[in-house]
């Protein structure tokens, strides 16, 4: 019988090392392993044995048995990974080809940029407010220290709806609003864009729509160098800690002293170019300590609270920053122009 | 202002800094330069020669052929200029010279005879057209007879020196003058300048005996000086004045024009010179014109007055615009003997007026404007008189006829030391402090840490303490002073809730594909009223309108973002990017009332325009055109983004497709609309189909509310049913999903339609809609009866409210 299953075993596994199909293993398994099959004949002729036989040949059985099945296991998942493997080289695809679009859009420039600058000032502690587009000349002009007949009104010629509204022609009117609703007596530290029109042409360099962010802080013992100190780290953050900032004197009705702030010229690095002019340094914003009669009309008492001031243009930013060469192409919203921007 | 650099030179020495390094240091205390260029450049090798003869050229009509002696030898020149003649001292480029532009003048012939070199004009040496003095301006240039032979050229006409140009703010009209730049100059290097005393000699005769003066409105003139100067020979000015006036962009005309126009420069103080024996009476009087009142001025042109401007008359006609321009009949001629020099204060505003009334902005107005130096006025009617008799062969009368009720006190400021490094964040000294009103020539007293300043009437922009802040500030220097941070309470920045629902509004239709644009606010009016979504349609009847537009493209303020989108798309597509999806945020404006006088309200709007492919991949034969479910599916997006929901109704809207479009509501309110542009609006855009939306995002963040509760997640399964209805095809599908919703609830969750069929299996004027229903108990698994009933009840809702059948 030791001879019939070692023989059995053989014959098995020489047919499991042949078999080449699933089909073909599972006959295997039926002929050997199955109730009809040789090895179940053996045990069922066991009776006829010895007591001290039994278990050996039994044994023996189930070793073969086992090996039987193990080899036909391991043919199995032999012919599947190979059938597998066939099967995923029919479905192999050409990745060059072109991908199925997913529809992107994105931010205009001027939000972009907006956004920049509203999240550093955010972050210095800042409160984003907004205002109307069609503003009382009271709050356009009279609240910031430009009275009807002023000559700097010539510096901003208006477009008027009525004698007495106007299409607000900076976003300072904000300011004068946020420091009145606070009677006088608390802090004001705030941003505020948005869109401004003048009386301009529109050509590569004006557009009577435009937008501006300006900033306002009022408190007790606000100094000038508190200004500088704000400044520097808005330019380095915004255009890069290797751009150098300077103040120099200006002028502005609603501010007083009043500031202009350049960079050093990125082209030139300061040296020169015909980008800066030869001189080095690009006008970036303006900006000052808050005029005390913008403070008094506020209702803020001058002698206590100071504040500064400062603005700037998006348009100009972007122009500057990325070299845009005409102010129209923020409003024509050509596709090609507007999708160049959507990393900015 | 343009300002001679070799000018200035004479008035306080600069010879130390490169004329960059002024540049900057002007610019840093606080006068922007703008540009330092200088009057030509790269002339060289051009001398003054003295034409010794001038015959014509044998072989040509219009050529000379001189003879041009320039000192070290005599050149043979062919020469063009039609005003050569012999004995002129002239400007010669000798062979080797170089001219703008690169130009090398070299030996050679010309018509068979020899040209060794050239007469210049003044244009070819590189002078601006506009600054040529008339009498050249056809011709080469011709030197004063004492001009030295063989001399240099470039330095002789000052085409060596550089211009610096300033940008004045319009506070800083005291550096309109060479001597207010020069005071400028010396506070910021610290150096020293005062402008220097008159000094004329008066002949035995007194002004008064031949004039008096007479003022109507002292306000609008408080001073008013005439002086009177006989004997004047009126030819041309020297010629270093000559050059000076070139460099400050003013063209020389004669001696006498020149001098006013030179003091006008050197004082800031605008002058003018009357003759008097054209000026026809011996009384001048002041006064407001009368309305209609007409004169003709030095220009030719005949002006009409009215009472806001101010005259100069003889009493009873005009004479002079005061402050703008002279008239033409007592204009300096060539035979004028006799001159009235006006040195007059006229007010600000009235020049103003004036100025803008008859658009003549000229180099006096634009100083009277801006207010000049009351204490400088007679000064610079003396220093007039003093050049008008050096250079003019003038005899000047003794005083002036005047009419005087002019200001000229001088302002105090007061600062204390304290006060002023506790507003600019500094640690400056009394010491400090001293020294800088020093250098500003600013006179004081001082009282332990007060200074109580005297403030020059020539800063007339010096009225408050926060001026002398910035006085003391520019001269301390704004890079001097620290950099701190504000140390006031500190506080939260940040963005409002509307502020952070804006930002995510447009970081979700930027996910979804659309680009942002930003359009123009001010439209023409048609487009202001266009596409105007219901809820705010009323206001369409009365557009807030610009009173003075410049052009009707931009006159009235939009009610709607879209019309404006359509012309974006409209320029993309002419342009031939064709697949476009585009939308913006923003503001339009409402109106209730038919005239203007408040403002009108601004409503924050969000508008989507799509035309073209909305999907395209092409090697798998897949393009899909935008259509309106695209659109609904970016409405229900923003929808889900707010964890609001809105319903759609079949709508007819001006403009708008009939059959496709759709007004939005969320809870019973109109918050927008969505649909296709009416095909005849879109043929006017140069558009294919182009799909639109618009929304209140006002009215949606009102309804917005944060998620602060947890809600369990069902850990049951759900059950789904299929049913198919029968309708009329007139009944909306929303409508039967609402009534589905309605009866299944609580148990139906979610109702989705998922096939519509309509023709030959079924009747005429019926169609077949099949939904798919969700129903789902968080808390435990649903018994089949219980979903069974749900449905029954489901089926008899819809059959009583839409007649719908089962579909066999």
């Amino acid at each position: 019988m030791k001879e019939r299953l070692e023989q059995l075993k053989q014959e098995a596994l020489q047919k499991v090392e042949t078999a080449d199909s699933i089909q073909g293993l599972k006959d295997i398994r039926v002929e050997y392993l199955g109730k009809k099959g040789p090895i179940t004949e053996v045990l069922r002729g066991m009776g006829k044995l010895s007591k001290e036989e039994r278990p050996v040949i039994g044994q023996l059985a189930n070793d073969v048995r086992e090996n039987i099945a193990d080899a036909i296991e391991a043919k199995q998942t032999g012919l599947e990974d190979e059938a597998l493997e066939k099967q995923l080289e029919e479905e192999s695809i050409d990745v060059t080809l072109p991908a199925r679009p997913v529809k992107v859009g994105g931010p205009h420039l001027l939000t972009s940029i907006v956004e920049e600058i509203e999240d550093l000032f955010i972050g210095m502690g800042f409160e984003i407010k907004e205002g109307p587009e069609v503003e009382t000349d009271y709050y356009n002009f009279e609240a910031l220290n430009l009275p009807k007949g002023h000559p700097a009104r010539d510096m901003q010629d208006s477009f008027y709806v009525t004698e007495e509204l106007l299409m607000r022609t900076h976003t300072s009117p904000v300011q004068a609003r946020t420091m009145g609703a606070r009677n006088g007596a608390e802090p004001v530290k705030m941003i505020c864009p948005g869109k401004v029109y003048r009386r301009d042409t529109d050509d590569a360099t004006h557009s009577h729509q435009f937008t501006q962010i300006e900033g306002l802080l009022v408190d007790k013992h606000v100094r000038m160098s508190d200004l500088k100190g704000v400044l520097n780290a808005f330019a380095k953050q915004m255009f890069g800690a290797e751009r150098e900032i300077r103040l120099r004197p200006s002028f502005f009705p609603f501010t007083e002293p009043s500031v202009e702030m350049d960079i050093s010229c990125k082209v030139c690095g300061g040296k020169g170019c015909s980008v800066c002019k030869g001189t080095g340094w690009i006008e970036i914003l303006g900006g000052g300590m808050v005029h005390p009669n913008v403070l008094e009309m506020a209702g803020y008492d001058s002698s206590e609270y100071s504040g500064f001031a400062f603005g700037m243009g998006p348009e100009r930013i972007a122009m500057l920053k990325y070299g845009v060469d005409d102010i129209r192409h923020f409003y024509t919203n050509d596709i090609r122009f507007l999708e160049q921007y959507h990393k900015a | 202002m343009l300002v001679s650099l070799n000018w200035l030179n004479d008035y306080i020495d600069v010879s130390a800094y490169s004329p960059e390094e002024l540049a900057e240091i002007i610019t840093k205390t606080g006068i922007e330069v703008e540009s330092v260029e200088p009057v030509a450049e790269g002339v060289t090798g051009v001398v003054v020669g003295h034409v010794t003869s001038c015959v014509q050229h044998p072989n040509a009509d219009k050529l000379n052929l001189c003879q041009v002696d320039v000192g070290e030898e005599t050149l043979q020149i062919v020469c063009g200029a039609p005003n050569v003649a012999e004995g002129q001292k002239v400007a010669v480029a000798v062979p080797g010279a170089v001219l703008p532009g690169n130009f090398k003048i070299k030996k050679t012939k010309l018509r068979g005879e020899a040209s060794n070199g050239m007469i210049c004009s003044l244009q070819e040496l590189g002078v601006d057209e506009k600054d040529v003095p008339k009498e050249y301006a056809e011709g080469i240039f011709v030197f004063p007879e004492d001009t030295e032979i063989g001399a240099d050229a470039v330095s002789e006409l000052n085409l060596d020196d550089l211009i610096i140009e300033l940008g004045l703010t319009p506070n800083r009209s005291d550096a309109m003058s060479m001597a207010g730049v020069a005071y400028e100059v010396a506070a910021a290097i610290d150096g020293t300048y005062t402008l220097a005393e008159e000094n004329v000699e008066t002949i035995d005769e007194k002004a008064e005996d031949m004039l008096t003066v007479q003022v109507d409105d002292p306000d609008a003139n408080p001073y008013y000086g005439a002086f009177v100067i006989k004997d004047v020979q009126v030819g041309p000015s020297p010629l270093w004045m000559r050059n000076r006036l070139t460099a400050a962009g003013i063209r020389p005309i004669n001696n006498v024009v020149d001098i006013t126009n030179y003091v006008l420069m050197e004082y800031g103080q605008p002058l003018h010179a009357f003759d008097y024996d054209r000026f026809g009476s011996q009384t001048i009087l002041t006064r407001r014109a009368e309305d209609g009142e007409k004169i003709v001025t030095l220009d030719d042109q005949e002006r009409t007055l009215n009472s806001q401007h101010l005259v100069i008359t003889n009493g009873e006609k005009p004479h002079a615009i005061a402050g703008v321009m002279g008239g033409a009949e007592s204009e300096v001629q060539e035979d004028t003997t006799t001159i009235i020099l006006e040195a007059a204060y006229f007010a600000p505003s009235v020049v103003r007026e004036a100025s803008k009334d008859h658009g003549l902005r000229s180099e006096s107005s634009s100083r009277f404007e801006k207010g000049v130096d009351p204490n400088r006025v007679e000064r610079a009617g003396k220093r007039a008189c003093e050049l008008l008799q050096k250079y003019a062969g003038g005899r000047v009368l003794e005083g002036n006829a005047s009419f005087d009720q002019l200001d000229r006190s001088e302002k105090q400021v007061t600062v204390r030391t304290s006060v002023i490094n506790d507003r600019l964040g500094t640690e400056i000294s009394n010491e400090e402090m001293a020294d800088i009103f020093r250098r500003l020539q600013f006179v004081y007293s001082l009282d332990g840490e007060q200074f109580d300043v005297t403030i020059p009437t020539r800063r007339g922009d010096i009225t408050i303490f926060e001026d002398m802040l910035e006085e003391v500030a520019r001269i301390y220097g704004y890079d001097n002073l620290p950099y701190t941070l504000p140390e006031g309470e500190s506080q939260a920045g940040g963005l409002t809730v509307n502020q952070q629902l804006k930002r995510r509004v447009k970081a979700y239709f930027e996910g979804a594909g659309l680009h942002e644009t930003i359009t123009y606010s001010l439209t023409h009016k048609e487009k202001a009223v266009m596409l105007v979504s219901p809820e705010v349609e009323e206001a369409a009847e009365s557009p807030v309108g610009l009173a003075m537009p410049m052009s009707e493209d931009h006159a009235y303020l939009r009610l709607s973002i879209l019309p404006e989108l359509l012309e974006s798309l409209s320029y993309n597509v002419a342009r031939r990017q064709e697949n476009l999806a585009y939308y913006e945020v923003g503001t339009v404006f409402i109106s209730d009332e038919q005239e203007v006088t408040k403002q009108p309200s601004e409503m924050l709007r969000a508008s989507g325009a799509l035309t073209g492919d909305w999907t395209s991949h092409l090697w798998q034969q897949e393009k899909k055109a935008v259509d309106f479910f695209v659109v609904k599916g970016i409405v229900e997006g923003l929808g889900d983004q707010l964890g609001l929901s809105f319903t759609y109704e079949k709508a007819k809207l001006p403009s708008m497709h009939p059959g496709r479009t759709a007004v939005i509501r969320h809870e019973g309110r109109i918050i927008g609309f969505a649909g296709q542009v009416h095909p005849k609006l879109q043929k006017e855009f140069g558009l294919k189909e182009t799909y639109v939306f618009d929304l209140n995002l006002e009215e949606l963040f009102r309804s917005y509310e944060k998620e602060e509760t947890f809600r369990v997640i069902p850990r049951h399964p759900s059950v789904s049913r299929d049913i198919a209805l029968v309708v009329d095809e007139d009944v909306s599908a929303g409508a039967i999903e609402a009534t589905i919703s309605e009866a299944g609830a609580p148990l139906v969750k979610d109702v989705q339609v998922f096939d519509v069929y309509q023709g030959e299996h079924l009747e005429a004027g019926k169609k077949s809609l099949a939904f798919r229903l969700l129903y789902l108990d968080p808390l435990r698994t649903l018994k089949d009866q219980e979903v069974e009933e749900a449905h029954e009840q489901i089926l008899t809702a819809v059959k009583d409210k839409h007649e719908a059948e089962l579909r066999g």
